[in-house]
């Protein structure tokens, strides 16, 4: 998995919870929260849609490091098993 | 034999649409059961039956209805049919259309709510609970997520049960369910003008008067930290299922602030189904209830909770969730204002409102130290209780949340 499927995984989980979100439109690396409205019940099904997809744990201690797509991208890739 | 009839669906409510049933004329039905999708301006509603027997004369699909009209007969398990009684009105001309349309839902009749399924109480047995997890999972692997045992938390169906299910299936998979439901797109048109409907008659009936207190929130969020730390993300539970259990624990003490004010009477409740305001996406506003929440373990609530949200959001509340609550609360969240002041939603006779989370300067002790906090508001309906009741709440509200492991 390189980061371009990342992001896509990223990308799909957001959508499920928010489908009225254009993703060509946020910006990467500005505050996720602030560009999409998601409450505390929409934020939490984002992080278990993370957490289903990309099969890692996210404790709830870590959810200030998840505040832009790019900084979740990252997070995510830090926690996959490496490649080869 | 028994009138089943448009439901009011909220105090705003005027007309209804079947748009389906779910069971075919001649079936067999019992308290609870959903038997139709209503359509109404806040989305297609499940809409339960409370009466038990055999139905038949089922109203036409796709016609306004007003509230309290007939939508079916039932007829009491040992009572014979009438075999000359006509059939009502409205329900004549409709039989044949009707029964065609209604074909692909007898091939595939709902499951019924288990008779008693594990953990099953009085609130249990209204309907298998399952996360929505488990429910997309279940739609993912073509699983019946209603025939699932469930071994969550008050029964509930989890993840794992469903997964569990789908891998001890016999071989050849159910068909994936047909999309049975009809559309339920949001037209926030009517939503906008039932809201402003219901908000001027609480503004015109109900004498408000509105309280606040700032309640530190250090207890109640270590323990939530606590908690969470050790969970799972799919057991995490959010700040307001705290708040909306410590209402409901609250309300013991004065019980003048949940019930119904109806015909000039308040008629108190003894259970508190509170309802929960949740924002539409795209505008608009609707709170159904969490049923019995005094009753209820926080991680039930939770579930309940998530599910009442999806499921509002995509438009499939039930009927009962509508019709049921006793007081709203209403919790802006962590990306919401400080305080509300909020409006009461009739016949209920009190709402409480919660801001977000507001880390403040605080004196405790003669010193000052950094505490969370969080503004709790009452509105409150003068006709049945006053200021100083209002502030008896509010106080014992704040004391519950500083014992956050009782709750």
């Amino acid at each position: 998995m390189d980061e371009s499927d990342i992001r896509r995984g990223v990308i799909a989980a957001l959508t499920e919870v928010a489908p009225e979100v254009d993703a060509g439109a946020l910006s990467p690396a500005q505050s996720l929260r602030r560009q999409v409205d998601l409450d505390s019940m929409d934020w939490l099904n984002v992080i278990v849609g993370w957490h289903r997809r990309f099969g890692i744990d996210i404790p709830e201690a870590d959810y200030a490091q998840l505040s832009s797509i790019d900084a979740v991208v990252r997070y995510i890739a830090a926690r996959l098993p490496a490649p080869r | 034999m028994a009138d089943f009839l448009m439901p009011a669906l909220g105090a705003d409510m005027v007309t209804g649409k079947v748009v389906q049933w779910l069971v075919a004329p001649g079936a067999r039905v019992a308290r609870g059961d959903v038997v139709a999708v209503v359509e109404t301006h806040k989305g297609a509603i499940d809409v339960e039956i409370f009466l038990d027997g055999v139905i038949e004369d089922l109203a036409p699909l796709g016609v306004d209805l007003p509230v309290g009209a007939v939508l079916a007969q039932v007829r009491g398990a040992d009572e014979a049919r009438a075999a000359s009684a006509p059939p009502p009105g409205a329900a004549a001309a409709a039989t044949a259309p009707a029964a065609a349309v209604r074909a692909p839902a007898a091939a595939q009749p709902p499951a019924p709510p288990p008779a008693s399924g594990p953990g099953a109480s009085d609130s249990a047995s209204r309907t298998p609970i399952s996360t929505p997890a488990a429910r997309r999972r279940a739609k993912e692997l073509g699983v019946d997520v209603t025939a699932v045992r469930g071994t969550g938390v008050g029964g509930a169906v989890s993840l794992a049960d469903v997964e569990r299910a789908a891998t001890s299936r016999p071989a050849p998979a159910l068909p994936p369910a047909p999309e049975a439901r009809p559309a339920c797109a949001l037209d926030p048109g009517p939503m906008r003008l039932a809201i402003a409907a219901a908000m001027a008659r609480s503004k015109r009936e109900i004498p408000h008067y509105h309280l606040a207190e700032t309640v530190p929130m250090r207890a109640a969020l270590d323990w939530l930290r606590e908690h969470n730390a050790a969970a799972p993300v799919t057991a995490r539970l959010l700040p307001a299922v705290l708040l909306i259990k410590a209402v409901a624990v609250a309300l013991r003490g004065v019980p003048e602030l949940n019930g119904l004010f109806v015909d000039g009477v308040f008629r108190p409740s003894t259970a508190v189904h509170t309802g929960v305001a949740i924002s539409m996406r795209g505008g608009g506003l609707v709170a159904p209830a969490l049923h019995d929440v005094q009753d209820k373990p926080l991680p039930r609530l939770m579930a309940e909770l998530a599910d009442l949200v999806q499921r509002a959001r995509s438009g499939r509340l039930r009927s009962s969730e509508l019709t049921d609550p006793t007081i709203t609360v209403t919790n802006l969240g962590d990306q919401g204002c400080e305080a509300v002041f909020g409006v009461i939603y009739p016949p209920q006779v009190a709402l409480v409102g919660f801001g977000r989370i507001v880390e403040r300067a605080w004196v405790q002790g003669g010193g000052v130290g950094v505490v969370p906090t969080v503004v709790a508001s009452l509105a409150a309906d003068h006709r049945v209780s006053d200021g100083h009741r209002g502030g008896i709440f509010l106080g014992e509200l704040a004391a519950r949340l500083q014992q956050p492991e009782l709750l």
